[in-house]
């Protein structure tokens, strides 16, 4: 495999007066873990929602396994593979958590393999997922009777469904326990293991560390810093950004 | 605990699609005659009239449903797509009467008005899905209240438009004289226009069915719950909704068409009723929006009551009690009569659950 999977290229987003992302360029490459940290307000969700196609970037490229993506909207940059998940978990509340699987299986797994799953072979699809995540008790309960941490593991559950090369992780982990964290990064990392590129946004370090190839650091719309977390952490830089 | 509630339920959610489109579709057939037949043996021909303007709302309520309750987009200009339909008739009527005496009215004369006002119905639905699709391409950006704003706006265009439009009657209005005699229908042409408006019911009540478990149907459901995540899931919002808007518009038209052969006169204070805007609301909420019974429950009961109501009350007081209503329901039970009754029966070992967790 040549080249990265994704490729964002110097890419601006103003809004109105106020500049979100100024000129930030960062590559995943395939199979790999990527964390990207920064102080609230640093642009972070805004970059996640440039590269997914809920905002258009003013400027600049997002490129993503040798496609061009911008002007594309989010439905086709699933398609092609790209996921996300929402930092505030978003389920569809009047279906049933497995059903919350069915939209991204019949729309965007099915689509890409050509043709409609049987009711059979998407039951069971549905299921081994919610397995996976360890929802499989609560297939048939509503998205809102769940707790937090089962609401995130149904929000990853679902973007993962579409069978994605790369998947956007937007704070999966905030407000979370100890130990739920935990359970996320076992999540991610197994996600990782089957081959899904991983980009992380959180605030937690310990988990970002655990998790990360790779740091990228945005403050105030601008990357500071890009590399291996160790050095990335000790960079003067970022410290001052992050306790100045 | 939890375990076997999941187990339990597991069966019967899989048991409601066991009816498949073209059996639903062939056992609504068998209900329609069955009521055609009882009003036949009745002899009534007041039952007709009544029973047309019942279905009438079935048709209008599951069409507006499609939309509103499938994808969560509230129209308040329904009455604007009815009265497209119903001047879709008005307007080829006229063409026809122009064309007179010459060859091409003599053609047209030797169509059976029957056939015609199939044909005219199909008109009507077409005319209305466009109206729809193009209201759709303007308005779907706009989302929640002000969507629903623009649907009014739209149906007051269309009114002005239609009161200026001299060709189809302006504000005056227009005669569409009715066949009093059909030889091989005990009934009469009344009896005609309820069985096509019974035929209409039928086709709206088995497409709105069949949306409702399939992909589409998913897809209008993850619209309706939370359009960013919906389109992060990768359903084509846009296009989806446009579909609903025309289904729903030529749906409606559908039901307006045969309207001016019904009234035998047509204005456009009477086509774009508040009636029809109030109604198409009402009725799916009363009923229930997230299923097509609701909207057939809804129709059938403020339909019948409002029949009840005109004769036996006051044809004036009708929409105030249908908007008491409304805010009852809206207040009390918002998923209507059919939601009303599933959350009483699911809520008992919801609680335990709960409770066990």
């Amino acid at each position: 495999m040549s080249g990265p999977l994704l490729e964002v290229s110097s890419v601006s987003k103003r809004f109105g007066g106020f500049t979100a992302l100024n000129d930030v360029s960062l590559h995943v490459a395939p199979g790999e873990r990527l964390g990207l940290i920064g102080p609230n307000g640093s642009g972070k969700s805004t970059l996640v929602n440039c590269m997914s196609g809920t905002l258009r970037n003013d400027t600049g490229r997002v490129r993503f396994d040798g496609r061009v993506l911008d002007g594309l909207p989010p439905h086709q940059r699933a398609y092609h593979g790209l996921a996300r998940s929402f930092q505030l978990p978003r389920p569809f509340g009047s279906l049933s958590v497995r059903d919350n699987l069915r939209i991204p299986l019949v729309y965007t797994a099915a689509m890409r393999r050509g043709g409609e799953w049987t009711e059979t072979a998407l039951r069971q699809r549905m299921d081994e997922l919610l397995d996976m995540v360890g929802l499989g008790n609560s297939a048939d309960a509503r998205p809102t009777d769940l707790t937090q941490v089962d609401m995130r593991k149904l929000e990853l559950a679902r973007a993962v469904a579409a069978e994605p090369k790369l998947l956007i992780a937007d704070e999966a982990m905030a407000g979370l326990s100890n130990t739920e964290v935990d359970d996320i990064l076992k999540l991610l990392m197994a996600l990782n293991a089957r081959g899904i590129s991983v980009i992380l946004i959180e605030h937690i370090m310990k988990a970002v560390m655990a998790f990360s190839q790779r740091l990228v650091v945005l403050v105030s719309g601008t990357k500071i810093a890009d590399g291996v977390p160790a050095d990335v952490i000790r960079n003067e830089d970022v410290v001052r950004a992050y306790l100045g | 605990m939890t375990e076997v509630r999941a187990t339990a339920t597991e069966k019967p959610t899989s048991t409601p699609t066991s009816l498949g489109n073209v059996a639903f579709g062939l056992a609504g057939l068998a209900v329609a005659v069955l009521l055609y037949v009882v009003i036949a043996i009745v002899g009534n021909e007041y039952l007709y009239f009544a029973s047309y303007v019942v279905l009438q709302f079935v048709v209008l309520a599951t069409a507006w449903n499609i939309l509103g309750g499938y994808c969560g987009y509230v129209n308040f200009g329904s009455a604007a797509f009815f009265a497209m339909g119903a001047y879709t008739t008005v307007f080829f009527y006229s063409i026809g009467s122009e064309l007179g005496s010459t060859w091409a009215g003599q053609l047209v004369l030797a169509i059976p008005p029957t056939v015609l006002l199939v044909i005219l119905t199909f008109l009507g639905g077409i005319v209305a899905g466009l109206v729809g699709l193009g209201m759709g391409y303007l308005t779907l950006r706009l989302r929640g209240v002000f969507f629903s704003i623009a649907t009014l706006a739209l149906s007051v265009v269309l009114q002005t438009l239609v009161t200026n439009w001299e060709f189809v009657g302006g504000s005056r209005g227009a005669y569409v004289i009715r066949p009093s005699e059909l030889p091989w229908l005990p009934g009469g042409f009344i009896a005609f226009l309820f069985l096509l408006m019974l035929a209409l019911a039928v086709i709206g009540l088995t497409a709105a069915r069949s949306i409702e478990r399939s992909r589409l149907g998913f897809g209008f459901a993850a619209i309706r719950d939370d359009e960013v995540a919906a389109e992060a899931a990768g359903v084509p919002t846009l296009r989806l909704k446009l579909i609903a808007t025309t289904m729903s518009g030529a749906l409606m038209g559908m039901a307006g068409a045969p309207f001016p052969y019904y009234i035998g006169y047509l204005q456009p204070q009477s086509a774009f009723g508040l009636e029809y805007a109030v109604n198409a609301i009402a009725m799916p909420m009363v009923g229930g929006t997230q299923t097509w019974f609701g909207p057939l429950v809804g129709a059938v009961l403020l339909g019948a009551f409002q029949q009840w109501a005109t004769v036996s009350i006051s044809s004036v007081l009708n929409l105030l009690i249908v908007g008491v209503l409304l805010i009852v329901f809206v207040v009390v039970a918002p998923n209507g009569i059919i939601g009303f009754l599933r959350d009483r029966r699911r809520r008992p070992p919801a609680r335990s659950g709960r409770a066990g967790a």
